[in-house]
């Protein structure tokens, strides 16, 4: 009788974690899976199937706000991976240039606002773009360009693009840094064997870097996304639960607050809030899959 | 024999204590005033409890933001406290409905209010009554005093004046004629359509019509106040688009606007703030000598937990509220928020008193999307906040705006299909 011996070790390590995982994440997840198939009728609840989602997708009222919610995230998401990743890539291919200067100095510049808090960046730069005591009228004004001007935050058709704008600016550095992290790993001599073929300079960059940097890129896309998706804060601390101005700024994220808690004299609606919910977590699976199977496995990687 | 005795000796010390806690009962109240807590610990529990020896009252409030839920949550749980502190309209009826606020309709001192200061804590036919209605909040504007002498401005009592006042301050400059901004949006739903707004629908006329359908959002009477505030914009000043509440209200105390759309909640603020004097008339009516119509919005009630077990006690502390002397207390403690009772109440602070007196000269509605109409999906609520800066930043027509309101309540409203 030769029975394999059972590792109780392995069991007794991974406890702990997959225990508190299993409580505050797979529990959780799962529950709000499973109120999104009830509703509440008369104080008590009625499990409906798949009503909520039917209504969600195809009651004019509630289809127009979700597909007008998932539109402008799909918005805020293009310009985080326009804007905020190019702009970090570039960071820090000039921070990793050995001749810089204060390089240190840039860095730690650059990636403080990603530790603040939502509220004060919200905050911060609703301050600084108020249209009364900011600075940016003043600053445009010293230049002569106060006629570009607008109350930025108030317009349905830059609210969104300002908001994501400030968004980039609080987190680009985590771009930069992953990629700065990345660019360091590239050996020496790689470079040089360029250089002896003649690449040097800005085609070293683009011929012998990029190629090497791009699992990264493929990284900082998808945690871009993740992250995009899932964004709340930002808009709700600058602009409410109702995303003003006329809902140009409402992403998933605040269309599920206002519904799941209720927003002034809309009652809170956990089962619609939660089919929301259940909807964003599908969009971000769904994304991460294509990212998974579609992207990342067809990549090239190269051997350091 | 030991065990029994034991058991005797125990049951002898509850009663003991359950008859010592007869003579004294607590009663806890639940609230989200955190701000009034001074004023309830110095001057309102002292007050009652010199009058009703035997009753202990203790004041808990939380943070506003977190206080539907956490009562639902304590009701649920039965620790909540035995008075509980209403929101008006849904939010309680919901709670009477299931069962948490007793029905007060019988007690004596319920007599002592009107049928419109009743009817954010009423079950929709008005039968039953769960809540004390302890004070509204009245609309209207507050105005630059100062200003106006510098500026040689009568006081507007028409629409005509009204724009006439803000014409002349625009050309002088000094001022911006109106401090608000739709960043926030609810501005200028509830300081500019629900404030302009009762002198077109003739108050609780119209919202009583609206309500059982013989009106329609898109009728004149409901879309020519958004007429009226797409004129508005031009005297906001520079960016009002991105003007948050806050902004507005310290360009007026700063002395840098000269006339604020306001709710009453405003005065004890301002009077800290502002170091000019201040003065308020009422919403402008269309024409000359039409009768005025104030929004004086029930904002705030006291009602009795089901499951207290000091239904008596709880009950006469429900009928000191309903009296003319918590009115007193009350109202002057917090200037702007008025007490509703029938008997007038002697307020001391000027503004305060100024306001409070539109009363008499004026019909009193509430605020139109409050009862019943904001029940549904879309909120009616919500929907008029975006309308209503849609109708001051021109994006729409005052006749748009009435029929996407209208589509909006007809889907789910059955008076309105």
């Amino acid at each position: 009788m030769n029975r394999p011996r059972i590792r109780w070790h392995i069991v007794v390590f991974l406890a702990p974690a997959v225990l508190v995982y299993t409580a505050v994440m797979i529990f959780p997840l799962f529950n709000t899976l499973r109120l999104a198939l009830f509703t509440e009728v008369d104080q008590t609840r009625v499990f409906v199937g798949l009503q909520n989602f039917k209504t969600l997708f195809f009651d004019p009222v509630w289809s127009e706000q979700f597909w007008n919610a998932l539109g402008n995230n799909f918005w805020f998401f293009l310009i985080h991976m326009l804007v905020q990743n190019p702009i970090g890539i570039a960071l820090a291919a000039l921070l990793s240039h050995p001749r810089l200067r204060f390089a240190a100095l840039y860095r730690s510049a650059i990636f403080i606002p990603t530790i603040l808090s939502f509220v004060i960046v919200g905050f911060a730069w609703k301050l600084i773009l108020s249209p009364i005591w900011g600075i940016a009228p003043s600053m445009l004004d010293a230049i002569g360009l106060k006629s570009l001007f607008a109350p930025w935050l108030g317009k349905e058709e830059y609210a969104l693009t300002t908001l994501a704008l400030i968004s980039v600016w609080q987190f680009v550095g985590i771009p930069m840094m992953l990629i700065y992290a990345a660019l360091l790993t590239i050996p020496e001599e790689i470079l040089e064997a360029g250089e002896i073929d003649g690449i040097t300079g800005a085609s070293a960059f683009w011929k012998i870097k990029l190629p090497l940097i791009l699992p990264s890129i493929g990284i900082i896309s998808i945690l871009t996304f993740v992250g995009n998706f899932n964004a709340f804060d930002l808009i709700y601390a600058s602009q409410g639960a109702l995303a003003g101005p006329d809902f140009s700024t409402d992403i998933l994220g605040t269309f599920m607050y206002r519904t799941f808690f209720g927003f002034q004299l809309q009652l809170g609606d956990p089962h619609m809030g939660s089919a929301i919910a259940g909807a964003m977590f599908a969009i971000i699976l769904v994304g991460v899959c294509i990212y998974l199977f579609g992207i990342q496995t067809r990549m090239r990687r190269y051997q350091l | 024999m030991t065990y029994r005795s034991l058991k005797l000796a125990l049951l002898g010390t509850t009663l003991i204590a359950t008859s010592a806690l007869a003579e004294d009962v607590t009663l806890t109240i639940e609230s989200w005033r955190n701000d009034d807590l001074t004023l309830w610990q110095d001057q309102i529990i002292p007050a009652f409890e010199a009058a009703h020896p035997g009753i202990k009252i203790q004041f808990t409030p939380s943070a506003p933001a977190e206080y539907n839920a956490v009562l639902n949550s304590k009701l649920d749980a039965g620790s909540a406290g035995d008075l509980i502190t209403c929101r008006p309209f849904d939010a309680s009826l919901a709670l009477y409905e299931a069962g948490h606020l007793t029905d007060l309709s019988g007690v004596e001192a319920m007599g002592n209010f009107s049928d419109v200061a009743k009817s954010a804590w009423q079950t929709d036919d008005g039968a039953v009554s769960f809540c004390v209605p302890m004070a509204s909040v009245i609309h209207g504007f507050i105005y630059n005093k100062d200003a106006f002498n510098e500026l040689g401005i009568e006081v507007p009592t028409t629409e005509d004046e009204f724009f006439a006042a803000l014409d002349k301050i625009r050309e002088d400059g000094t001022y911006v004629p109106l401090a608000m901004g739709t960043n926030d949006q609810w501005e200028a739903a509830t300081m500019g359509y629900n404030n302009i707004g009762p002198n077109y629908w003739k108050g609780e006329e119209g919202r009583q019509a609206l309500i059982s359908g013989e009106q329609k959002l898109t009728d004149e009477v409901w879309t020519a106040p958004y007429a009226t505030l797409a004129r508005w914009a031009e005297y906001m000043g520079d960016g009002y688009e991105a003007q948050t509440y806050p902004d507005s209200q310290n360009i007026f105390t700063l002395g840098r606007a000269a006339i604020y759309p306001a709710g009453s909640w405003e005065i004890s603020g301002f009077n800290a703030q502002a170091d000019f004097e201040m003065g308020a008339f009422k919403p402008p009516v269309r024409n000359a000598g039409d009768t005025c119509y104030i929004s004086d919005h029930t904002d705030i009630g006291i009602g009795m937990n089901a499951a207290t077990k000091h239904p008596e006690a709880a009950e006469i502390f429900l009928a000191w509220v309903a009296s003319p002397e918590f009115a007193e207390i009350f109202g002057n403690a917090l200037p702007g928020f008025f007490p509703l009772s029938s008997t007038p109440v002697e307020l001391q602070d000027p503004l305060a008193k100024e306001i409070v007196g539109w009363r008499e000269e004026c019909e009193s509605t509430i605020r139109s999307t409050y009862q019943i109409l904001s029940r549904g999906t879309p909120n009616l609520e919500n929907e008029t906040w975006g309308a209503s800066v849609a109708a001051i930043k021109g994006a729409k027509s005052p006749e748009e705006l009435g029929a996407e309101l209208q589509e909006g309540l007809s889907s789910w409203y059955a008076p309105h299909q």
